[in-house]
């Protein structure tokens, strides 16, 4: 093949991206329940709990609740389904 | 991206280092546009006065006001793009076009697809002599990987196990391991801000066959088959689970050097203890591979001494408690231990786990004892429950006896240990025969 090699691609197999589209944005957040998620990183309470002085302080109209799930980086269903179930938002911090 | 899915309008924080990941994981999750806003980065060690100033901050990112961007991420109406989310395909070829040798390695360089020392190109020819090394089927799904909790699994296939294991410099006969490995579940390339490495001990006649060193020099590249086993562990790693690129997939603040190579074979002969693997439910007859997720801190010592239970107290105080101690001892301090009276391995874990001990408030004043142990105490879960109920001057045990492993490999140049932060999770020793 005048000196040039054909090598297999090291890569794997990525899943298929399927699109997912947005909640419904809500028209204004007075009145509205609003889930403040504390992601459990280290300190992430502290600074949750600043954003929920700063609601209580600007915009006093909104409810916010702090909510965390049971253990870091895994997906705790319960949690979820109380979000969804009263709450009208939510807010995820800090971290992925 | 759930809550979104269930009809909740939801705002993501992250501090700004991440920024490239959180928009790299909505668009893997088919949601490009997911509202983001970040904050600067650290949070952890911040003052309620320091974290109250990014919330009224601006946003490092967009550089508009933090708050307005969470609001506006709540109530900003929809667009084409936040309504259909993104939908794609990203298949991977199976073959590259031909190029030359210089030209592929330069490619295989610029695209992340290598440790960034040279590889062996794995021509069809090469691929299909270390497909002779097994059984099993090029097209068999080996398993699944992936970088991180939160990230999307990759599957793998014996073929391109195969291809990884071609670059590493690997041999047909020591495919078996390498695809036992594979089949682990558990990623040679963590993407963790906390620079993980992955360590992988082999057992049984295994080691013999492909002439793996358990002696003088065990942990060290003067082996082909331990350091091109555990180079192939991290190539196929990266490869298989969609990249370990600095910034994207890989956030390790400082990396680590364990990455680059770091699997070893137990002394089995010239240990007075059971093997690992047969501690783990194999026959002695049978070959397996165990895998340590952390490398983290390193401690080294020698003896045991006069002075060893001293020193052994000191060393699981300044561990990582997150990553349970894997102690490699020479057969020499091996034996030194038996006739201490420790005729096995887990009488000498439960020696650890007892009388190494550690004030509680130092155990909860670390950042991933908090991020990680503090829920599941808070949540009933032990050991953590009891540690946390503790007061805090009050001493308590860190590890359990069975988070303590001990292994036997070196050769007796020296009565020599070292202690690694390598924790051994779930089921974490596979069978290398199924993958013959």
């Amino acid at each position: 093949m005048d000196g040039r090699l054909r090598v297999h691609d090291p890569r794997g197999y990525p899943p298929r991206v399927t699109g997912k589209r947005l909640a419904e944005r809500l028209e204004a957040l007075d009145g509205k329940r609003i889930y403040l998620v504390d992601c459990l990183f280290d300190n992430s309470a502290a600074f949750m709990e600043q954003l929920r002085r700063w609601f209580a302080e600007h915009l006093p109209a909104v409810e916010i609740r702090t909510i965390t799930p049971r253990e870091s980086w895994v997906d705790d269903p319960e949690m979820r389904a109380r979000v969804v179930a009263d709450g009208d938002a939510a807010i995820l911090g800090v971290g992925l | 991206m759930a809550l979104e899915a269930s009809g909740v309008p939801t705002v993501a924080v992250h501090t700004h280092v991440f920024e490239k990941l959180a928009r790299s994981v909505a668009r893997m999750n088919g949601m490009p546009t997911t509202r983001q806003t970040f904050v600067p980065q650290p949070i952890v060690d911040r003052s309620p006065s320091e974290l109250r100033g990014y919330v009224e901050g601006t946003d490092p990112v967009s550089g508009r006001p933090f708050m307005q961007e969470v609001i506006e991420g709540l109530t900003r109406p929809l667009d084409g793009e936040d309504l259909n989310g993104v939908s794609f395909e990203r298949s991977t070829p199976r073959l590259l076009e031909p190029d030359t040798e210089e030209n592929l390695q330069q490619l295989f360089l610029d695209n992340h697809w290598t440790d960034c020392l040279p590889i062996v190109l794995p021509t069809d020819e090469r691929v299909a002599r270390m497909l002779a090394g097994t059984s099993h089927s090029p097209d068999k799904v080996v398993g699944r990987l992936r970088p991180a909790n939160f990230r999307e699994f990759w599957e793998l296939t014996v073929e391109k196990v195969a291809v990884n294991a071609v670059m590493a410099g690997a041999r047909p006969e020591y495919f078996p391991v390498i695809l036992a490995l594979a089949s682990s579940g558990v990623t040679a390339r963590s993407s963790s801000t906390t620079s993980i490495a992955t360590l992988s001990l082999v057992n049984g006649p295994i080691r013999h066959e492909i002439g793996m060193n358990a002696g003088i020099g065990a942990l060290g590249p003067y082996n082909h088959a331990n350091a091109t086993i555990g180079r192939a562990y991290g190539l196929l790693s990266q490869n298989l689970q969609g990249g370990s690129v600095p910034g994207d997939t890989y956030m390790g603040t400082l990396g680590n050097w364990y990455a680059t190579s770091a699997t070893f074979a137990e002394n089995e002969e010239r240990s007075p203890w059971e093997p690992f693997h047969v501690q783990h439910g194999f026959g002695a007859h049978e070959s397996a591979v165990s895998v340590f997720f952390g490398g983290w801190y390193t401690q080294a010592g020698f003896g045991p001494r006069e002075t060893w239970q001293e020193k052994f107290k000191h060393c699981i105080a300044a561990a990582e408690h997150n990553f349970a101690p894997l102690l490699v001892l020479d057969p020499i301090v091996a034996r030194g231990f038996v006739e201490r009276g420790f005729e096995t391995k887990q009488k000498l874990s439960a020696w650890i786990s007892e009388r190494c001990l550690l004030p509680a408030r130092e155990y909860w004043d670390n950042q991933w004892t908090q991020t990680l142990a503090h829920p599941l105490a808070v949540a009933g879960v032990e050991p953590y429950a009891t540690r946390l109920k503790a007061e805090p001057d009050e001493l308590i045990s860190v590890f359990t006896p069975d988070d303590v492993k001990i292994v036997v490999a070196g050769g007796e140049a020296q009565g020599a240990w070292k202690m690694f932060g390598a924790s051994y999770r779930g089921k974490a020793t596979i069978s290398v025969d199924a993958w013959r």
